[in-house]
């Protein structure tokens, strides 16, 4: 592969719990994504996807395993290392709910502008900075000045994003960044996301909805109960998958060609991975 | 678009089954809010008959909620039906009193909703809470009562019914919430049933397991419904006519194959190619039923 990576991950393992109570949440999971890629990271509820997504900004601690962001290895990263991984803004999370992800209580401008101040850029460049972002993300500069609660679901989410990208991020991990817009927003921020894809920003989204992002994403690996169970290019993935779950998977994924046809199969690949 | 609207009506109505054999007819429906004076919903008609299935799709804010709301009768305070006529088996609904209302849900006319957890008591074990349904509705004792609930829970693919009766919503995952929840809809055999965005917080693969228990119940039992999600793709899948709502209005409406592949308003066409640009469909091969 020609384009340099920007998230190695070998074989990670995460635990919760203490203890009796210590139960496995990922095992063994590999995933690398290169300059420009967007990777689709799938699973259902309590598959790890989101502990994946929050291991690799260092939210979650791992047990095992291997996590490499632009070049640098952050397994063994102190405090101060991480501090300053964060701080250069290499490596950025977009939540799903941007209502709780926005300080209520800051504006746009401020929230924004806060990861730059964080790292020293004067107040004045800052703001000029802020404004050009937000046209990035197609919004207007009026916006500025208000609250997220004075905002559209649509209009916080694009927020958000733009306040992941005033730090010029390498890695943008997306938890299911478009389930709570409706269709006209959901359109403008894709096609935001795909701007940045084309730019050389790599992108891993966050679903249980193949979807919702499949149009986006350059590979698809789904996750199943805590294990990688399929990796693979989107169009062999959704053409020709494997694993019992991911045939599931693709085959309860709503499209607009006729499904219909497709609930005899459904009943017979459930009762195979229930068995 | 309004003219539009009327033709594709039209249209549809030489594929549906005669009017009269309509359970369930909605009639340039109109619904204002008294406190603002300001109307909400400016005209939706459609007519659902024995074992058919309608589909409403639109944003939040476009209506559809509302729509069913109307039919159920449960309108918040300061909404009115303002123009327009819904009946139900027959009646007019403007003109029952709040006890034959009260007869006529459960029985005639049901329900589902997102989030079923907010729909049953944390503290009472859900098998009890069907049978009460059962047992009020159609006045038989506590153990016959009991014996139906647990006939339905199985009905609708629970696959441990004894064991489920028995628990509390929160020992219960959101798909077999919504079983429980559909169970209980079902429980007084009404002839219609409104499932308003029903799966939409569940993961997909359990979202196709609740749509597919749709789909047999109408086999089963000929339950005529009527679906509203956000999601084109969801009524396409389980519909024989769609209506497409925007701010109030219809934009668009006929059968499911019509609105598909020859979608005439924009928002309809902005729907689908969301799907053809960012869905599966992007990478989907064509099935070989559609090469032709």
């Amino acid at each position: 592969m020609s384009a340099r990576s920007v998230l190695e991950v070998e074989d990670l393992e995460v635990h919760y719990g203490l203890g009796r109570k210590r139960r496995r949440v990922l095992d063994g999971v590999s995933l690398s994504v290169s300059n420009g890629e967007a990777v689709g990271l799938i699973g259902e509820t309590g598959s790890g996807k989101s502990t994946f997504a929050r291991a690799v900004v260092g939210l979650v601690p791992f047990s095992r395993g291997r996590i490499v962001i632009d070049g640098q290895d952050i397994s063994q990263a102190k405090a101060r290392q991480w501090r300053d991984l964060r701080r250069r803004g290499v490596v950025q999370y977009v939540f799903q709910d941007p209502l709780r992800s926005l300080d209520p209580d800051l504006t746009v401008a401020q929230s924004i502008v806060e990861p730059l101040l964080i790292q020293g850029i004067s107040s004045a460049e800052a703001e000029a900075r802020a404004r050009a972002f937000l046209g990035r993300v197609r919004l207007d500069p009026e916006l500025l000045g208000r609250l997220p609660g004075e905002l559209s679901g649509g209009q916080r989410q694009r927020v958000s994003v733009a306040r992941a990208l005033v730090t010029e991020p390498k890695l943008i991990m997306l938890d299911e960044p478009v389930s709570a817009l409706d269709s006209s927003n959901r359109v403008q921020v894709l096609e935001i996301l795909k701007g940045l894809r084309e730019a050389g920003v790599g992108l891993v989204f966050i679903s249980h909805d193949l979807g919702s992002v499949a149009g986006l994403t350059d590979r698809i690996a789904v996750l199943y109960q805590g294990e990688l169970v399929e990796v693979g290019p989107t169009r062999s993935i959704i053409n020709n998958p494997q694993h019992v779950y991911t045939r599931l998977l693709i085959d309860s994924a709503p499209t607009l060609r006729s499904a219909a046809a497709k609930r005899s199969d459904r009943e017979q690949l459930r009762a195979l991975l229930h068995t | 678009m309004m003219a539009f609207a009327a033709r594709r009506e039209t249209e549809s109505r030489v594929a549906a089954p005669p009017v009269a054999g309509a359970l369930l007819s909605v009639r340039d429906v109109h619904i204002r809010d008294r406190a603002t004076n300001r109307e909400i919903v400016h005209g939706i008609s459609f007519e659902l008959a024995p074992g058919q299935v309608v589909g409403i799709v639109g944003e939040s804010g476009s209506g559809k909620t509302l729509t069913c709301r109307a039919v159920l009768g449960i309108l918040p305070d300061q909404l009115v039906v303002s123009g327009g006529s819904i009946r139900l088996a027959g009646r007019d609904l403007a003109e029952l009193s709040v006890k034959e209302w009260t007869e006529l849900r459960g029985s005639t006319i049901s329900a589902v909703f997102q989030d079923p957890a907010s729909y049953l008591n944390p503290s009472i074990q859900v098998g009890p809470q069907i049978a009460e349904v059962i047992r009020v509705k159609k006045k038989v004792r506590r153990r016959e009562a009991r014996d139906r609930a647990l006939e339905l829970l199985r009905s609708v693919r629970l696959r441990h019914p004894e064991s489920v009766y028995g628990q509390y919503t929160y020992e219960l995952s959101g798909g077999m919430l919504q079983r429980v929840l559909i169970a209980a809809a079902i429980a007084a055999d009404p002839q219609v049933l409104i499932a308003d965005e029903a799966t939409t917080s569940l993961d997909v693969t359990v979202q196709a397991e609740i749509l597919d228990l749709l789909a047999d119940l109408r086999e089963r039992t000929g339950l005529a419904q009527v679906i509203v999600a956000h999601d084109l793709a969801v009524v396409a899948q389980v519909c024989d006519e769609v209506l497409v709502m925007r701010q109030g209005d219809v934009v668009e409406h006929g059968t499911t194959e019509e609105v598909l592949y020859r979608p005439q308003h924009e928002y309809t066409q902005l729907l689908i190619a969301e799907h053809e640009q960012y869905g599966l469909e992007r990478f989907l091969d064509i099935p070989r039923e559609e090469r032709a």
